[in-house]
């Protein structure tokens, strides 16, 4: 008896928890597919908005994409070799360099995008270049490549594997390709997920850093909120979660995949 | 291949001298096995073999006729097989035992062919296709081994092969490897620090101790002959007769005993299975422990010595514990040895 009404407790206080999270949700989708938001859902479902959204906004979405694998590359680029050599030299000189790294985590985006803007603000080319946003967001999202991979590195014995490598006639270039890279590969599809979605849905620098030809996804919801009627506005909400919502699932999955391998 | 180590010395940043200037031979297909307490300077020997570390100046290590002292690991052409086997999780079995022929750029049908052979030279066919994740810890070992041997090194060197596996796969393991390596005629040092498993596999034993190896000769030789107190204590376990000697007598607590030759200044050592429990033994002493083994008893006897003296018995039935025993020492059967360095 108590059992069960234990159990009923806890369930609505799920479903209430859910229901919290889910009704506005599901009611901004649902603006976003209603002919006249005003009249309610009677007044018809079309999808006149969503392709309203993507008239004004394609742009947007583009950017954000192409932000997105500019800003993975980079972050593998640096990222990768950087995990690498933490990993292979540990000591009290790579805890200070992790921290140092992992510092923009802590910063809030404001801030991080002020200091760029009083160091580069003044040079006009790369000032109003994608590539300002660009730099922005490889600050932002280093540090959990960089985390991810050394997690999964930290977890085995990478200094005997690259010698018995070393042994077999393989050289420095060949130990990484062939051992380090396939064995930190967990972390790496884990960073890359995170990295992506952050990039995708970060607002905080990218509204400091953007011009008004250089709207990201997130910074065009922000003005269409602002300036565009409520339908048009909860339209692009709705393309916002389809493609946000795969990375995400696809994000938790290589984690918790990446997790089981380091323990 | 013949190996001629000259003069190698390690002295690490910190100054730590890890190993004192040492010479060693190793001759063609001889298995030789670096034996000694941890630290004594054996892993960081076979490191510089292998060209994973860097010996001070004035070292030189030859292959031959050729000096690889500076010869990077990746040239060198050994063979190793390390303490934790680092086979690569990320590749199969087939894979791993292939990668040293890949990075020979031999054809694939040629490497094919090779670790079919090996697979097969050391019992591994059926487990080809799995991943190294799905291997016990001996069939780990057999696979780390096997890809050591694949690429026909100059030299194979294993560290601490067996150490990771359970106490009771390790026997048969020991016999297992001593085989493998005869099979393949191939020149291998091996480091540990269990003489049971030097004495099985190598045809020569090298003791270190404190960075030098202090002797080296066939396991009989080590164990009939030592050169030192260390190398009594640490091959076979010999036992110090602590008394005071004067002349060819030497006093214990529990009586006296008769020398081969003059004994004052030296050590005298004797083995368990050279104590034997005699009625007519010039030594007595008290049962303290009796400990069952299976073949023969384990008696250990105070009150002889300040130490206990450990006695082989291969009797039917032991001495009771808290009775009185004599004991008899063939004065043959003792090691004089030069005051020195205390057993390990």
């Amino acid at each position: 008896m108590l059992n069960s009404r234990t159990k009923l407790i806890q369930l609505t206080v799920t479903l209430t928890a859910c229901a919290f999270l889910l009704v506005p949700m599901i009611l901004s989708v649902m603006a976003g597919v209603t002919a006249n938001y005003f009249q309610g859902i009677s007044s018809g479902l079309t999808l006149k908005w969503v392709f309203r959204v993507w008239e004004l906004y394609a742009d947007s979405i583009f950017l954000s994409l192409w932000l997105a694998i500019a800003c993975l590359i980079s972050t593998l680029i640096i990222g990768l070799p950087a995990a690498y050599g933490l990993a292979r030299h540990p000591g009290w000189l790579s805890r200070i360099l992790e921290e140092f790294i992992s510092l923009p985590l802590a910063v809030p985006g404001l801030a991080l995008a002020l200091a760029l803007l009083q160091l580069y603000g003044s040079m006009k080319g790369f000032r109003i270049s994608w590539t300002f946003i660009l730099v922005g967001h490889v600050l932002y999202t280093l540090p959990f490549m960089v985390r991810s991979i050394l997690a999964v590195l930290a977890s085995m014995d990478l200094k005997t594997l690259e010698e018995g490598a070393a042994s077999l006639g393989a050289s420095p270039w060949q130990r990484f390709r062939d051992i380090v890279v396939p064995n930190a590969m967990p972390g790496i599809l884990a960073g890359s997920l995170t990295v992506v979605t952050l990039s995708i849905g970060e607002f905080n620098l990218t509204w400091m850093l953007h011009t008004p030809y250089l709207k990201t996804l997130p910074v065009g919801l922000a003005d269409s909120y602002a300036s565009m009627r409520l339908e048009v506005a909860s339209a692009y909400t709705l393309v916002f979660f389809v493609l946000i919502v795969p990375l995400l699932m696809a994000m938790q999955w290589a984690s918790a995949r990446a997790q089981r391998i380091a323990q | 291949m013949t190996l001629r180590l000259t003069n190698i010395a390690k002295t690490f940043p910190d100054g730590t001298r890890a190993l004192l200037p040492t010479e060693l031979t190793v001759k063609t297909g001889e298995i030789v096995s670096l034996l000694g307490p941890s630290g004594c300077g054996k892993t960081t020997l076979l490191r510089i073999i292998a060209g994973l570390e860097t010996p001070d100046f004035g070292s030189t290590i030859w292959f031959d006729n050729d000096d690889v002292t500076s010869l990077s690991v990746e040239r060198r052409k050994v063979g190793m097989v390390f303490q934790s086997y680092a086979l690569f999780p990320n590749m199969s079995v087939r894979a791993n035992i292939g990668y040293g022929l890949k990075m020979q750029k031999l054809s694939k049908s040629e490497i094919n062919a090779r670790v079919t052979e090996v697979l097969e030279m050391c019992q591994l066919d059926e487990f080809s296709k799995r991943g190294v994740d799905a291997l016990s810890g001996g069939q780990r070992q057999r696979v780390a081994l096997a890809r050591a041997i694949a690429p026909r090194p100059r030299l194979l060197l294993l560290d601490e092969p067996l150490s990771a596996l359970d106490a009771s796969m390790r026997e048969a393991l020991r016999d297992e490897l001593a085989v493998l390596l005869r099979k393949f005629q191939i020149t291998a040092i091996f480091v540990t620090h269990d003489q049971d498993e030097a004495m099985a596999i190598a045809d020569r034993v090298a003791v270190m101790s404190n960075g030098r190896v202090v002797q080296s000769g066939t396991p009989e030789e080590l164990y009939r002959n030592p050169n030192s107190s260390f190398v009594a204590g640490f091959v076979g376990n010999a036992m110090h007769l602590e008394g005071k000697s004067a002349g060819k007598l030497l006093t214990l607590e529990g009586g006296t005993q008769h020398l081969l030759s003059e004994g004052s200044g030296q050590n005298v050592y004797v083995r368990a299975e050279d104590v034997r429990i005699d009625e007519a033994g010039s030594l007595c002493g008290e049962v303290e422990t009796v400990t069952f083994m299976g073949t023969h008893y384990r008696v250990g006897i105070k009150g002889i010595m300040p130490n206990v003296l450990t006695s082989i018995f291969s009797g039917q039935s032991a001495p009771n514990v808290g009775g009185k025993v004599r004991v008899s020492i063939k004065p043959q059967a003792l090691m004089l040895l030069p005051e020195g360095e205390a057993q390990a």
